[in-house]
């Protein structure tokens, strides 16, 4: 059984299909990447997996349960969390409270909710602390760590899209959506992005990736799908997708290396 | 008189309570459509525009019979009136909005919300809390057309407000300064690459909006007298219009207007709703609109990028 | 003149409760709300009503401030999902509804006569009529720095962290597990109970209650007041409730009141409101940062400690 599956997702738009009856796929474990020219629909299907936009129809199932059209939180609750193309940080708030915000649901360990409200009340130091130390190892999966009372909005880019899969993992996901993770990096940046894929890999999370830089898919991706006009026209192994004749006529046109620099 | 021309009759009224919201709707709708805010003391502007259009008349008009020269000062205080509030929209803008373009959105509406204070609390300063009235340039006794009784002020409102509306669209429709400010609406962005001056076209569109709503005020002022409150009511009304034409459109916000005079009118008069609720219609309809079809009958539908 | 400035610090508490749940509202949750005249108007009659029937002080307050909450709830459940300045226009509507209401319902609230002659309140025994202003004052301090104390709080709990991250961008906070639609209410009940409260106050102070003390205004001047102290921060808001007091009674306070047109201090909220957002949008004092201090110190010991 695969991890999560999508059964012919479709979702329209007033007429227009952004996804078109799409079948995805990821594996337990692995670096699936998603992949597809601008507007091929790849965040759309991302929004209708992680519950912040619901599918016109199809299906979606998470470790062999249905969770079509479950909400945002419910979702990130199963254990799928997720970054944002366009960076969204809590800006005002500092780098840590950021991770800490990630921590939410795992705190208020009382299960009667009255009682978890009380409790969480009343220790609200205690509790703090716990947080506190639990986000922090995150930050220092990231070597944020000295960064921590800084303001989310006055760190770097790069900076920033760490923080944002730190916050994502503080949810200890069992599977974690990143959407363009690489947008906006330079060359040195992408290939410790690369590293930090492959280490949240191996704490046995499984990764899906939006991404555009070719390099960074082709090399770390165990499994491919690729996206034309909202609809799947391929699916493999790296080797396999550079080989597809549909793909490299639909997606990467007929001078590879060009698209490669995007 | 039959149940027909009675319908009828009500019909009348409500299209001339609704053309009125209609003309202040639209300046709520431009100046979302462009800037995406509300802006607070439009109401306020109608009600300027309803003081600087009675002084001008009852200047104009000194001490005259009533007659033609009535007709003839009453638009040219209009028009004088409408130049005002273009004047005092677009300094608004420039003091008030424009150094907060680039804040959080709650700042204009703040902003906006304490130039409404200011307004109407400066003019119950200056011409005091009392009612003023608005006489009609003409002789207000109703005509009977075919067994319905209508008044010539609601001709003329009708009548103005047809001309100020069609005016409007063919300013937006077919000039180049319409089209950069509907291109600014768009995209405001992609507008100022194309070379579109944005700061003009946001003047523009406070100027041309408190200009609407200054001819509104008046409009209104000659049934319901000049106050310095009066703009407040009618301004969250047109402003409940706007939405529920669609906000941004201009075409939504005169079919909102229209509309919710309508519903008034019908909703006092055929459902029976006590009078003192009639204030309430217009914001149970603002809220079921909100949560049935938020982007009003003729808007888009706009989601939130993520 | 002492007696007004007495008077300044009896509404300055009054305001400083809807400030408190303004400041939950807008200042933490990001959430807009044009409502506090209405929360304000369903404490006030609660009190009004219930202390005629002859209930006690003590069973009136959590009453009020109980069907505040739940008219939030009732308001809250179906608007809040609007965006910014929507659920401005939305809540307003609100408002004005409930003093639709408040004015029609003759039976129960008198219409636009309102209801007088409540009686006085007595608190442990003690009368705390407004005859009686030390006792009155002193019962509000207290009640004050009670909930305030439980607002900071609950600030600096998860809830608060939540909150605040709601603020800065709901699809990110969804994402993150939080239950956006659940927060939100509760953040907005809590704000509408603590708004009750200040009602059930101003009823039991001036002993009487019409619709005229519920207009528009009120919300404005509850928001200019957060503003002015500063979104986000629970002790600008009760400066600010203080300054705003000041300013509406200063002609009373310097015995002026017959030169200062009653205007002049809206025209001056007007003023502060645009100024601020113009060379202060954070308010006097700003907003208050989270503190984590205490958990750091905690997180660097035990680092140590491994080391």
């Amino acid at each position: 059984m695969s991890m999560l599956e999508t059964q012919a997702l479709t979702r329209e738009f007033g007429g227009v299909i952004a996804v078109n009856k799409v079948d995805f796929v990821v594996e337990k474990n692995m670096i699936t990447g998603l992949i597809g020219p601008n507007g091929a629909g790849k965040t759309t299907l991302f929004n209708n997996i992680t519950g912040l936009d619901v599918p016109t129809s199809g299906k979606v199932f998470f470790e062999g349960k249905e969770i079509t059209g479950t909400k945002a939180d419910k979702v990130c609750r199963l254990g799928i969390a997720r970054t944002f193309q366009n960076i969204r940080l809590f800006k005002e708030l500092s780098v840590i409270d950021n991770v800490m915000v990630g921590r939410h649901f795992h705190t208020g360990s009382y299960k009667n909710r009255t009682v978890q409200a009380i409790m969480s009340y009343l220790m609200v130091e205690k509790e703090e602390k716990d947080t506190y130390a639990s986000a922090m190892k995150w930050l220092e999966f990231f070597g944020l760590e000295d960064l921590r009372n800084e303001k989310a909005k006055n760190l770097p880019y790069g900076y920033q899209r760490e923080l944002e899969i730190a916050r994502a993992l503080a949810t200890e996901p069992k599977l974690i959506f990143l959407d363009e993770p690489a947008a906006g990096m330079n060359p040195q940046e992408t290939d410790d992005l690369m590293k930090t894929i492959r280490r949240i890999r191996d704490l046995g999370i499984t990764v899906v990736l939006i991404e555009h830089d070719m390099k960074l898919v082709m090399n770390i991706c165990d499994n491919i799908t690729v996206l034309n006009y909202g609809q799947k026209i391929a699916q493999g192994t790296a080797a396999e997708i550079q080989s597809n004749p549909a793909v490299i006529e639909a997606y990467l046109g007929k001078d590879e290396d060009e698209e490669d620099e995007e | 008189m039959g149940s027909a021309s009675l319908l009828f009759q009500h019909l009348m009224n409500g299209l001339t309570l609704g053309g009125i919201y209609a003309l202040i709707a639209l300046g709520y709708t431009m100046v979302y459509g462009i800037l995406k805010f509300i802006n607070f003391a439009h109401g306020d502007i109608l009600m300027v525009g309803a003081y600087i259009g009675l002084f001008t008349f009852d200047a104009l008009r000194g001490s005259t019979p009533i007659g033609i020269w009535w007709l003839v000062s009453f638009f040219i205080a209009m028009v004088v009136s409408m130049m005002g509030c273009a004047v005092l929209g677009m300094a608004i803008e420039k003091i008030a909005y424009k150094p907060l373009r680039k804040g959080s959105r709650l700042a204009p509406l703040l902003s906006a919300i304490g130039v409404s204070f200011i307004l109407s609390n400066g003019a119950a300063w200056m011409f005091g809390t009392h009612s003023r009235k608005f006489n009609y340039p003409f002789d207000n006794s109703p005509i009977s057309i075919g067994g319905v009784v209508i008044t010539p002020h609601q001709i003329m409102v009708l009548v103005v407000a047809i001309v100020m509306m069609v005016a409007l669209k063919i300013f937006v429709d077919k000039t180049k300064m319409g089209k950069a400010m509907r291109a600014t609406s768009l995209d405001s962005e992609t507008a100022k690459l194309m070379g579109v001056n944005a700061d003009m076209i946001i003047s523009l569109t406070f100027g041309i909006g408190s200009a609407l709503a200054a001819c509104g005020g008046m409009l209104i002022a000659l049934d319901y007298k000049v106050y310095a409150t009066m703009g407040t009511m009618v301004g969250l009304k047109a402003f409940v219009a706007a939405v529920v034409g669609g906000i941004g459109n201009i075409t939504g916000a005169m079919l909102g207007g229209f509309l919710l005079g309508l519903l008034e009118t019908f909703g006092v008069a055929i459902l029976g709703i006590p009078q003192g609720f009639k204030d309430a219609i217009a914001f149970a309809v603002l809220i079921l609109i909100l949560l049935l079809k938020p982007e009003g009958l003729l808007g888009k539908a706009e989601k939130e990028k993520v | 003149m002492f007696n007004f400035f007495i008077l300044i610090l009896i509404y300055t508490c009054i305001y400083a409760f809807m400030s408190l749940g303004q400041n939950l509202i807008t200042g933490y949750t990001g959430m807009l709300s044009l409502c506090a005249a209405g929360f304000f108007a369903i404490g006030s009659y609660a009190t009004a009503i219930l202390t005629k029937l002859g209930w006690s002080f003590w069973a009136t307050l959590p009453v009020a401030a109980i069907l505040s909450a739940i008219m939030g709830i009732i308001i809250g459940l179906p608007t809040l999902r609007l965006k910014g300045d929507y659920l401005a226009i939305a809540t307003l509507g609100f408002a004005e509804i409930v003093r639709n209401v408040i004015n029609n319902w003759d039976s129960l609230t008198n219409g636009p006569m309102g209801i007088q002659k409540i009686p006085q309140i007595m608190v442990f025994g003690m009368n705390v009529s407004p005859y009686k202003k030390y006792g009155f004052l002193l019962l509000e301090v207290v009640m004050l720095l009670i909930c305030w104390f439980l607002l900071e709080r609950l600030a600096s709990s998860r809830m608060g962290r939540a909150l605040e991250a709601i603020r800065e961008d709901e699809i990110a906070a969804n994402s993150m597990g939080i239950n956006v639609t659940k927060y939100k209410v509760v953040s907005f009940a809590l704000g509408a109970a603590v708004t009750g409260i200040a009602g059930c106050l101003q009823a039991e102070y001036t002993l009487s209650v019409s619709p005229g003390s519920f207009v528009f205004m009120v919300s404005i001047m509850v928001l200019c007041t957060v503003v002015l102290g500063g979104m986000g921060n629970f002790v600008a808001v009760i400066l600010g409730a203080f300054i705003i007091q000041f300013i509406s009674y200063f002609p009373q306070l310097v015995g002026l009141s017959n030169i200062i047109p009653a205007q002049a201090k809206q025209i001056i909220f007007g003023l502060i409101l645009v100024i601020m957002m113009i060379y202060r949008p954070q308010g006097i004092l700003g907003r208050k940062e989270r503190n984590n201090k205490k958990a750091e110190k905690a997180w660097l010991e035990k680092k140590e400690a491994k080391a």
